[in-house]
């Protein structure tokens, strides 16, 4: 097979991945992916944990230990089929804390310590690190394969080189498709989707491997039989403790692996997939161990000695002339590799940018406002962090020297995080956990395996003499990394294992014995131990009154995006029967924002950016009760009557509201009378006194020819001040005729700017605009479509007051409708007035002579009405910025109709 | 956006019913309105009577400028860009340079309210516009007691 020809097949193969990613993320986007969201994406997306290791690995693990690499695949299986218990509750504490990562979830359990968060990041990278550098490794040697045996094509560089170039490649790959999206939330479906078709590749590509073993080189089933039964392998004697120990260290790894986390319980979309996933994710392992034990047997009869057995897969078909086939298999050891080390690289970066960077970045910039897009510090750090993880891959692959067996590192790894084992479970089904004992166990557990099992790992020689592991430091001998406490004969792995496990539980239990829970604890606690009880209250940590709506909602911006965060407050202030965008600051909404962020930058930095505008978060004296007390009865007694509180405080306001708006009507009504009454009367003033001069007519020419202008000049701005108030009249009662016409925007626009430039020609003023979102056509009143954008930048031409005044004019198109933003650049309207400037007359100061009897925004409100649309404004955006929704394509009212 | 100018209307120019009254010259208003077509027609109306007539567009600086120019009359609309009608004519009532100064309010809103208030804070005379000439100029000229 020649070198390019490979390079070129896996370049295709990644870009045919881009592009199922990209296609399905836009139909997501408009929400046609329904049913990319469906147990069977799911259950194929949780194949991750089938590796390149389990792909090649297996085979060489069968080839060395028999019928024992089967426990890798008995771990999981038992942890879905069990997952009423364990994984039910993960999946649902998860959606309801809007976790991002397993350190995401063990800080927010343990009162959202970022401290506990770094210690869990930090393990998880040095413990996933090797698994990397496993893939690195097997991608390498199965390019090596492929250059040993042809010698067209381009010169197959040294396996240094080659683990290099395929390191960088799935950096880049990675980022692409995992930080594709500005929206930094912690569900990718594209990701998952394109995770899922190559479950579907390694899985074909090992059946067919498999076929091809048993029927083509040997001869059928019972011919295969025959031979397992003559090969040593059939013969494997069961260690008990080793069995025992494999299959936990395999069911915690699928429980807390960063990767596994995160197909598992981070992307859950809905858990419903789980009891689907519970039968057919064990089915899927059960397919790919099915022709393990056949491959390693012919693998050892057909293969010379000395063949390398984690690479049968590939080697077979080459050895008996099959490229085709070895190409597939190739291409499936690939796809191993690249999903595992995607999502890997994906869930560690979210780790790191969430509990390394952005705190880091929250404490050292120098004012208390959050500035600046945070999404985009988010992105980027993800992206560092995707490759910071990818390069220590890669170092330790170099440092290892990439000898060791494939299965070997995989099982280190697996002993790393099953670390955070303790602190997890405990901490959703032990309310006394507390954060001093998961610390300590976590700390403890990972310096013993650090100790016994990582740095080991390395070799003798590497970083431990064969000296000190055969004596121990300084020559103590109950100190030897493999034999602590002199216990010798164990496995090294199954020491390692009992060992880290031993003093973290011990760790974790006497430590949270030993210590007292914050009250921040104490709430997280019970909302996770407690996450399926429907009685139990919402906990409150936030004092209501003390954060300001449009600060939170600047804020939310800068994370969630404009349309997000928009969407979120509006939403919220609704739940509260409030109209616009801002909801009132109580503990309530501050609760939903927090998890709300929490999705995207993770508990502890959330909860810090909120405290730092609400201050800091209090546990109420109820919230404690609610804790300490175990009297259910009087806890539901007291909340039902703190919501009828709630609701009545909620009912007062909204009645105070009315009253207000009321009053403001009325207020408004008496201006209304007197405005009408001022504005007649002011060009009648002028026409009447030079009426009469001219009647007089002693007036010399020039002079009378002025007053004649100045009549004539009156007489049409009362005609206009009619017009205005007819057309009022007309809209309110929705009696206007509208000729519904296919419009282009653009020129829609170009003609609304036009035509607005004749207010304050004088003045310097740039229209930003966006051409190609513009290129729509909408079939609406284009007359009176223009009518309101020509207003609108007519308003900001007028009462813009930057020095170098801006309009940014931008559309989208959300599903049926289009959005048009009006943003200027200058201090914008007061709140106070934000409610009441689309009432007639509403001019901010009744003394502004703006040119106008204060009627165009009334206006504009009643011509959006009539356009099946809206007019509002937008708040917290820097300057006066004013949102037009409309419906794409308008249908005829039943009037049109009729006429 | 504030306007001040003298009026230069040619006395020459001025002939017709009012032609006796050219004895009255020397007069000075001070005309404080937003609207510059009404400005000009008070001019032009005060000019034939041989007055000279200093225009204010708003009422920002008002009373400095009526305490330096010294009038003989204040002609001052209610609804004024900077600053009510109502608050000039408080803060001239309180200075007492100015505190017996002729003021004639003007107002297009016509409300019994508003004349009211223009009393209650010392208005002088009370014209609604729209008005007639002749009844402004008599107004005015009974104001300066002419």
């Amino acid at each position: 097979m020649p070198f390019n020809l490979l390079v070129l097949a896996c370049i295709s193969y990644a870009a045919m991945l881009f592009l199922v990613a990209f296609a399905v993320e836009r139909r997501a986007e408009r929400g046609e992916a329904r049913w990319l969201r469906s147990p069977l994406v799911y259950t194929l997306s949780l194949s991750i944990y089938c590796t390149a290791w389990t792909f090649y690995g297996a085979v060489g693990y069968a080839a060395r230990s028999g019928l024992e690499f089967a426990t890798i695949y008995l771990g999981p299986t038992l942890v879905f089929i069990g997952w009423w218990w364990v994984l039910r509750k993960l999946v649902r504490i998860a959606r309801q804390q809007r976790v991002t990562s397993i350190a995401d979830m063990i800080s927010g359990r343990y009162g959202k310590s970022n401290m506990l968060g770094v210690v869990v990041t930090v393990l998880n990278v040095i413990a996933v690190t090797p698994y990397i550098a496993l893939q690195l490794q097997s991608v390498t040697l199965s390019f090596g394969v492929f250059a040993a045996a042809g010698s067209e094509g381009w010169a197959v560089p040294d396996t240094e080189a080659t683990a290099l170039w395929v390191a960088g490649g799935l950096t880049l790959f990675t980022i692409l498709f995992g930080t594709r999206n500005l929206d930094a939330n912690e569900q990718h479906t594209g990701v998952v989707t394109a995770i899922a078709v190559e479950a579907v590749v390694k899985l074909v590509a090992l059946l067919a491997v498999g076929v091809f073993v048993v029927w083509l080189v040997a001869d059928g089933p019972a011919d295969m039989v025959a031979r397992i039964g003559a090969s040593a392998l059939g013969h494997w004697d069961l260690v008990p403790s080793r069995w025992a120990g494999l299959t936990f260290l395999s069911a915690a790894a699928v429980l807390t692996l960063p990767r596994m986390f995160q197909v598992v319980v981070v992307e859950n979309s809905d858990e419903r997939f789980l009891p689907t996933a519970s039968w057919a994710f064990p089915l899927y392992l059960m397919a790919m161990s099915l022709f393990v034990v056949p491959i390693a047997v012919m693998g050892l009869e057909v293969m010379p000695e000395g063949a390398n057995p984690d690479l049968f897969v590939l080697t077979l078909p080459l050895s008996q002339g099959h490229g085709g086939l070895a190409m597939l298999a190739f291409l499936g050891g690939f796809s191993s590799a690249t999903s595992m080390v995607i999502v890997a690289s994906i869930a560690l970066a979210t780790m790191v940018s969430n509990h390394i960077v952005v705190p880091l970045w929250l404490s050292l910039r120098p004012t208390r406002e959050v500035t600046g897009d945070v999404r985009r510090l988010v992105l980027m750090s993800r992206r560092f962090s995707i490759a910071g993880v990818l390069g220590l891959g890669y170092l330790y692959y170099s440092l290892s020297g990439g000898a060791s067996a494939l299965a070997a590192i995989g099982l280190v790894s697996f002993a790393g995080v099953a670390q955070m084992l303790p602190a997890m479970l405990g901490g959703v089904f032990w309310r006394g956990a507390t954060r001093i004992g998961a610390m300590a166990g976590v700390l403890i557990g990972f310096v013993v395996w650090i100790y016994t099992l990582f740095l080991p790992s390395f070799g003798p020689g590497a970083i431990f003499t064969a000296e000190f592991l055969a004596t121990g430091p300084f020559g103590l001998g109950w100190l030897r990394p493999q034999a602590l406490f002199g216990i010798e004969g164990l496995d090294p792995l199954m020491h390692a294992l009992f060992w880290s496990l031993a003093f973290n539980i011990v760790a974790f239990v006497v430590g949270s014995l030993v210590s007292f829970p914050t009250p921040v604890e104490r709430v997280q606690g019970l909302a996770f131990v407690d996450v399926f009880d429907p009685e139990r209250a919402e906990p409150q940590a936030w004092v209501r009154g003390l954060a300001d709506a449009e600060a939170l909602l600047v804020l939310a911006q800068r994370i969630l995006g404009d349309d997000a965060a928009l969407g979120f407050f509006e939403m919220q202030a609704q739940a509260q029967g409030k109209a616009g965008y801002l909801p009132d600051p109580v503990p309530e909404f501050l609760d939903a924002l927090e998890r709300r962020l929490a999705g995207s930058v993770g508990a502890a930095a959330a909860h810090a950016m909120i405290a730092e505008l609400a201050g800091r978060a209090r546990v109420t004296v109820v919230d404690l009760m609610r804790v300490a007390d175990e009297t259910a009865q009087i806890m539901e007694y007291s909340s039902r009557l703190e919501s009828q509180r709630e609701e009545l405080t909620r009912t007062a306001r909204q009645l105070r509201e009315a009253n207000e708006k009321l009053t403001q009507l009325s207020v408004q009504k008496d201006a209304f009378l007197s405005q009408i009454s001022h504005e007649l009367r002011t060009p009648m003033t002028s026409i009447r006194a030079f009426s009469e001069m001219l009647r007089e007519g002693d007036m010399p020419p020039d002079m009378a020819a002025n007053s004649a202008r100045i009549i004539n000049e009156e007489a049409i701005r009362l005609t206009r001040l009619l017009d205005d108030l007819l057309d009022l009249g007309v809209l309110e009662n929705h009696t206007v005729r509208l000729s519904l016409r296919l419009a282009s925007l653009t020129e829609l626009l170009d003609r609304a700017v036009r035509a607005a430039a004749q207010t304050r020609p004088e003045r310097d003023f740039t229209v930003i605009r966006d051409l190609p979102s513009e290129a729509l056509f909408i079939r609406t009143d284009p007359d009176r479509l223009a009518q309101v954008c020509i207003n609108l930048i007519a308003n900001a031409r007028k009462y813009c007051d930057a020095a170098w005044a801006e309009l940014r004019i931008t559309v989208r198109q959300r599903g049926g409708r289009v959005i048009l933003d009006f943003i200027d650049n200058g201090t914008g309207i007061p709140k106070d007035k934000q409610s009441l400037i689309f009432e007639k007359f509403a001019r901010l100061t009744d003394q502004t002579r703006a040119g106008g009897a204060g009627l165009g925004l009334a206006i504009c409100r009643e011509i959006m009405v009539n356009l099946g649309g809206s007019i509002s404004y937008l708040p917290g955006q820097g300057g006066a910025a004013f949102r037009v929704v409309l419906p794409l394509q308008m249908k005829k009212t039943p009037e049109d109709e009729a006429a | 956006m504030r306007q001040v100018s003298a009026d230069s209307f040619p006395q020459k120019a001025i002939h017709g019913p009012h032609q006796g009254r050219i004895a009255t010259v020397g007069h000075h208003a001070m005309l404080i309105e937003d609207e510059p077509n009404i400005a000009e027609a008070i001019r032009f109306l005060l000019g034939r009577e041989g007055w000279r007539v200093t225009t204010l567009g708003d009422g920002l600086a008002a009373e400095a400028e009526v305490r330096a120019a010294r009038p003989d009359i204040v002609i001052l609309d209610l609804m004024l860009p900077g600053r009510s009608g109502l608050e000039i004519l408080t803060a001239l009532r309180a200075d007492p340079v100015t505190a017996a100064l002729p003021v004639m309010m003007l107002t297009a809103r016509g409300q019994g309210r508003d004349r009211e208030a223009a009393e209650q804070a010392g208005a002088d005379l009370f014209m609604a516009k729209p008005f007639s000439n002749a009844e402004f100029v008599a107004a005015a000229r009974a104001l300066v007691g002419v």
